[in-house]
């Protein structure tokens, strides 16, 4: 059972300040991190994400719709989490709550702005038919950092999508064609902890609750920043935020690697 | 006339099943059943306090379930995420199909939580959500009777069929068909050591005679069920045997 008291943080900071954590990890590391594409032939696009105990699978379903009006040769892309009560004991069914919204908002910043997919690729007709693509993450077991493991899966799963096959104005799910979603960059979410004055990436479930403060540095494979997200009660310094980019650009690359089996 | 099964399976075949308990590690217990291309994940949490406190009962506990597919898992197009009615129904009768076989004397004033999830389906989701909660509450050491194994048949053209795939029910029949009669598709949940049923719903059309076949059928499927569920909790227990992992 995971045990939540003062003496919780004692230890935390105890090993912390002899640079390791409680699984013997360095503060900098991340767990062991595996993928699994195509792991629902329902979806367009799938993937599983393990980092250390925490899973997360992420998939993208697309379908033709009326474009926004003041976007009609573009295409519609949405992204949402679903925390799921099976993956962790304080997670309640209904409908979704800031915490998810919040995952879902940064992590659909860091696509959307980083402009991943080219909007405008996904016209059919201007005006009257667009693709939406949207990515849903559900959360099957929450042992720390759903963040990472979420951002990373969703788009591990837009790589894998394939356009279904679409004819006479209909969409056969049944039929997935070779084409894939036209992606021109591969945003992934990093985020960086600090606990007092220590900086730790990929936090155990015990590590989060005693989180100061969270920077979520989301960045493509030129090291551009596309989305950032801070979080936890405490302010930060300049020089501390310097640092926290710093090695959230530094360990993107090594989360980066673990795409490539697509 | 359906001569032949799209998936080549005989009339009386079972899609390969392929089960795993203890998959989620922050649940109580957990287990994963898969019956062709549906995938089942089920978590227990509990038993645990109850709330709102007016729920509870001290003479016995409640057993809550809830069945949900992930947005992406439908055959078609994107789920909306969220309880929908044809969900809620569902969480029910598998809650009902559940509640023979649990001890709820054993637990008062709590709760035993089962969640369901689908990452991808190709029909039969609520048997096989079945077949993984029952794993998975004997997986959290539930007190329990029995387990639960749980199979949809049917009748396609004037063959009963066990464990409808989504082109199954999706069949129309063609031209020549004896019946001319829509596809049937019966859900139902059997404690095999018993032969009771916990759960039978049907849509469709379907003899009475032909029904009373199908029941039979399912039976004889569920028993085959029941040895995959049995053998992947004795590996589990066998496997665990002597270490303390509580």
């Amino acid at each position: 059972m995971i045990m939540n008291n003062e003496n919780t943080k004692k230890h935390i900071l105890k090993y912390l300040s002899q640079g390791i954590r409680f699984d013997g990890r360095k503060l900098s590391d991340y767990r062991n991190i595996s993928i699994e594409f195509d792991v629902s032939k329902s979806a367009e696009g799938s993937a599983k994400v393990k980092i250390g105990g925490t899973e997360v699978i992420a998939g993208v379903k697309m379908a033709i719709e009326k474009p926004y009006p003041d976007t009609p040769d573009e295409g519609m892309l949405m992204v949402n989490v679903e925390l799921l009560p099976l993956s962790n004991p304080d997670f309640e069914s209904g409908p979704p709550d800031v915490r998810s919204i919040e995952l879902a908002r940064v992590i659909d910043r860091g696509i959307r702005e980083s402009k991943t997919i080219n909007n405008k690729d996904l016209c059919v007709v201007p005006g009257e038919k667009v693709w939406s693509v949207m990515i849903d993450i559900c959360t099957l077991n929450d042992e720390g950092n759903l963040l990472d493991c979420a951002g990373l899966a969703a788009i591990a799963a837009v790589v894998n999508a394939r356009f279904p096959k679409y004819e006479d104005d209909k969409v056969d799910y049944k039929v997935k064609t070779d084409k894939k979603l036209p992606l021109s960059k591969v945003p992934i979410p990093v985020t960086v902890i600090k606990i007092n004055d220590y900086f730790i990436v990929d936090p155990l479930i015990e590590e989060e609750k005693y989180i100061d403060v969270r920077l979520t540095v989301t960045s493509t494979e030129e090291g551009l920043i596309c989305a950032l997200q801070k979080g936890g009660d405490s302010a930060l310094l300049d020089t501390e935020v310097e640092k926290m980019i710093e090695l959230g650009l530094e360990k993107s690359k090594e989360l980066r690697s673990h795409l490539k089996g697509e | 006339m359906y001569e032949k099964r799209f998936d080549g399976r005989e009339f009386d075949e079972l899609r390969p099943i392929e089960a795993k308990v203890g998959i989620i590690k922050r649940a109580n217990g957990s287990a994963m059943f898969k019956i062709g291309d549906t995938i089942a994940y089920a978590a227990v949490y509990g038993p645990r306090d109850l709330y709102p406190k007016f729920l509870q009962n001290p003479k016995k506990g409640i057993l809550r379930c809830n069945y949900n597919m992930m947005p992406f898992s439908g055959t078609g197009d994107r789920i909306r995420p969220g309880p929908n009615r044809r969900a809620r129904e569902i969480s029910l009768v598998i809650e009902k199909a559940l509640l023979p076989v649990v001890n709820l004397e054993d637990f008062p004033n709590s709760v035993v939580d089962v969640f369901i999830e689908f990452p991808q389906t190709d029909a039969g989701s609520r048997c096989a959500g079945i077949c993984a909660a029952s794993l998975a509450l004997a997986d959290a050491g539930i007190s329990m009777k029995d387990l639960v194994s749980s199979v949809a048949v049917g009748m396609v053209d004037d063959k009963i069929v066990v464990d409808l795939n989504y082109n199954e029910e999706a069949y129309d029949h063609v031209e020549g068909g004896i019946e001319n009669a829509p596809v049937s598709d019966i859900p139902i949940a059997i404690i095999p050591s018993t032969g009771e049923i916990t759960l039978l719903q049907m849509d469709g059309q379907i003899k009475k005679e032909d029904l009373f076949k199908a029941i039979q059928a399912a039976k004889k499927a569920s028993k085959k069920i029941l040895e995959v569920q049995r053998k992947v909790l004795k590996e589990k227990f066998t496997a665990e045997n002597g270490d303390d992992n509580e």
